[in-house]
């Protein structure tokens, strides 16, 4: 009795092992790393949630195209654990490579999918370093540097004649790099900055000078370069102050709805660029967004989005350089630099999305404003 | 109008130096030690009233209160467990003891409360606007400028007129010889600390309320600062730390304006220098010479 119990299960496990390989003749495998644990473990699941519900739905297409899923747990590292979760995915014979997560984990697995010649598309690794003088290596969210551009551009088109004032940490180079392209940008789009005011680390705390400054210089729009830490203290100062310009974030921004005792009347009306928001109106967007919801009970973030778009664009590079899931890795990179620059795809996370051959995206810049605590697309 | 505006940001800035440092003269000139966890019971300070106002619900004004008890009750633990028994040790081993609770404060914090920042509500929000709005001045300012000058005065009342301040101020002269004269050496002692463990959380509710992120670290550069500033004003003497601390901060609010967002803090430190090298005891301490 125990014996054949036991061969049916073991029946049953072969089956269930065999069933997903028995269309997996016709199948990419695609691979992404990411953290699935740890401190950072809201991005790696996000993203991995959001790649699993594209590949689903390009699955249920009946196309001919199909894709086999893999993730492994990078935990945000820059080391071994990194090199591991891609080891362990060339191993399975990982053909395309949706990862990674993090700026840290895909610098150093990107230089050995460089020498490997792996492609490799980071949905959400934003590190100018990852695709630099890589040529398999792509992003689907912009650098950070690119932020600044598109804000610049974004100010341009939305706030005609507005005087900005830039507030900025300069001894961080997510900061810095924004700000520097931003007034580049903004001086060829000729939006005026009339003030701009630094900060460092040590130096967070107070921001009553440069608010003062701003509100002397009259600028009726801050832009913030910065993390939502201290754009939470420039808000509440500026509030006590009394001082109501509009206010403009960048990705950084995003989360400062979070901090525990945050009144969020403060962040009412700020604006901040993601390349994602989830009550966009288009019917892709809430497509996703409610699948998202139903079959994990949360809204998405950018990071699902970021992760979701990756599937497509792959299947998009792929279905244009006509490979087949039998071909090698090596072969698929090679065909995929390739028509890379000339494809354009169309994303929750942007429309007609372009890559340049070094790898960065190209897309418009999507804002969001905050209302009644919510982010909500903003009307003009 | 501008100058003005800085002005009115430095001395409110300058006010709260000024109650911390007033916390570390006091222990100084008394127990002649440096605090070093001064400023991590401030961040301490800062956590307990922020909890009261969110889990208990209190009015801002309990959870000072609440948060100025709590700290009373640590200064006393803490100068009873780690400070008492090197009583008689040599000074660089109460200084090594200071800096080891500073980062055990600091710690516990995070292992606690974790580095997420948490965002202060201020005890008192609004603006009085000057001027016709241009030049507008908070009334956290207002208060915190308020709260400063109070503290001082009644420092300077109760050292100088209360028995335990003479208390205070023979301990500070002379510990043996005010033993022999029947004073509890130990509880004077005590007592600085709660009184400055108190004025800690003060300045932890008036610090969160001007800039409201909240961070284990939070106590670290004001405390630093704010040594600093009792250092510049005479470390020792009540009215100096106060000059010291209003001065600080006009400086870096002025350097910051004026000249560079990053080097005001090696302005304010430079002063220091130059200050100490033309008083080598601060502006308003007394030089005495020790005899050899």
């Amino acid at each position: 009795m125990k014996k054949a119990l036991v061969l049916i299960l073991a029946l049953t496990m072969v089956f269930a092992l065999a069933a997903p390989s028995a269309f997996a003749d016709g199948a990419f495998k695609l691979g992404s790393s990411g953290p699935l644990t740890g401190g950072a473990a809201i991005y790696g699941i996000s993203v991995m949630n959001g790649i699993q519900i594209a590949v689903d739905e390009i699955n249920a297409m009946d196309d001919g195209f199909q894709f086999e899923f893999m993730s492994q747990d990078d935990e945000a590292d820059s080391g071994d654990k990194a090199i591991n979760a891609y080891n362990t995915l060339m191993d399975w014979g990982m053909q395309v490579m949706a990862g990674t997560v993090t700026s840290g984990s895909g610098i150093t697995v990107a230089a050995q999918a460089f020498d490997e010649r792996l492609f490799m598309l980071t949905p959400s690794g934003s590190s100018v370093d990852l695709i630099a003088d890589k040529d398999n290596a792509f992003q689907v969210c912009f650098t950070d540097p690119n932020q600044g551009v598109a804000s610049a551009d974004y100010f341009a088109a939305n706030f005609p004649g507005a005087k900005v004032a830039v507030i900025y940490r300069n001894d961080d180079a997510y900061s810095q790099g924004i700000r520097d392209t931003f007034v580049t940008e903004a001086a060829a789009k000729g939006v005026e900055v009339v003030y701009e005011g630094t900060f460092t680390d040590s130096t967070s705390t107070d921001f009553n000078v440069q608010l003062t400054a701003a509100q002397g210089a009259g600028a009726d729009l801050i832009f913030l370069p910065i993390y939502y830490t201290p754009a939470s203290v420039i808000l509440q100062q500026a509030n006590a102050m009394g001082y109501a310009p509009k206010f403009f974030g960048v990705d950084g921004m995003d989360g400062i709805l979070t901090v525990e005792g945050f009144d969020t009347k403060l962040a009412e009306g700020v604006f901040l660029l993601t390349p994602f928001s989830a009550d966009a109106e288009d019917a892709r967007t809430q497509a996703f967004v409610a699948e998202y919801q139903s079959r994990f009970g949360e809204i998405p973030n950018q990071f699902a989005a970021d992760g979701y778009d990756a599937a497509y664009i792959l299947k998009a590079a792929l279905q244009a350089a006509g490979c087949t899931p039998d071909m090698s890795a090596d072969a698929i990179c090679e065909a995929l630099i390739e028509v890379m620059p000339t494809i354009s795809v169309d994303g929750v996370t942007g429309s007609g999305m372009t890559w340049s051959a070094s790898g960065e995206v190209s897309k418009a810049p999507m804002a969001v404003v905050i209302k009644d605590g919510v982010y909500v697309t903003p009307e003009f | 109008m501008k100058f003005l505006a800085y002005l009115v940001s430095g001395i409110s800035l300058g006010s709260i130096y000024a109650i911390i440092a007033l916390g570390y003269t006091m222990v100084y000139g008394i127990a002649k030690m440096l605090n070093f966890a001064h400023g991590d019971v401030i961040m301490i300070g800062g956590y307990v009233s922020f909890l009261a106002a969110k889990n208990l619900g209190v009015p801002p004004l309990v959870s000072v209160l609440i948060a100025m008890a709590v700290c009373t009750v640590l200064g006393i633990v803490i100068e009873a467990l780690a400070y008492r028994p090197l009583r008689s040790a040599p000074s660089l081993a109460v200084l090594i003891t200071a800096i080891g609770v500073s980062y055990l404060l600091q710690n516990s914090a995070l292992l606690i409360w974790g580095a997420n920042p948490k965002a202060y509500t201020p005890v008192v929000s609004g603006t009085l606007q000057l001027f016709d709005g241009q030049l507008s001045i908070s009334y956290i300012s207002l208060l915190t400028v308020a709260c400063c000058i109070v503290i001082m005065v009644a420092l300077t009342l109760f050292t100088g007129r209360t028995k335990m301040g003479k208390a205070m101020r023979a301990c500070s002269e002379d510990k043996g010889a005010a033993q022999l004269m029947g004073i509890n050496v130990n509880r004077t002692i005590s007592l600085t600390f709660a009184i400055g463990s108190a004025l800690a959380a003060i300045a932890g509710a008036l610090l969160c309320s001007f800039s409201p992120a909240l961070m284990p670290t939070t106590g670290s550069m004001p405390g630093i600062k704010a040594f600093t500033a009792a250092v510049f004003g005479g470390i020792g003497s009540i009215p100096g730390a106060f000059l010291g601390g209003i001065l600080l901060g006009v400086i870096e609010a002025l350097a910051r304006a004026y000249i560079s967002t990053q080097l005001s803090n090696s302005i304010v430190f430079a002063v220091l220098i130059i200050v100490l090298l033309v008083r080598p005891a601060g502006l308003l301490g007394k030089y005495t010479q020790e005899k050899v």
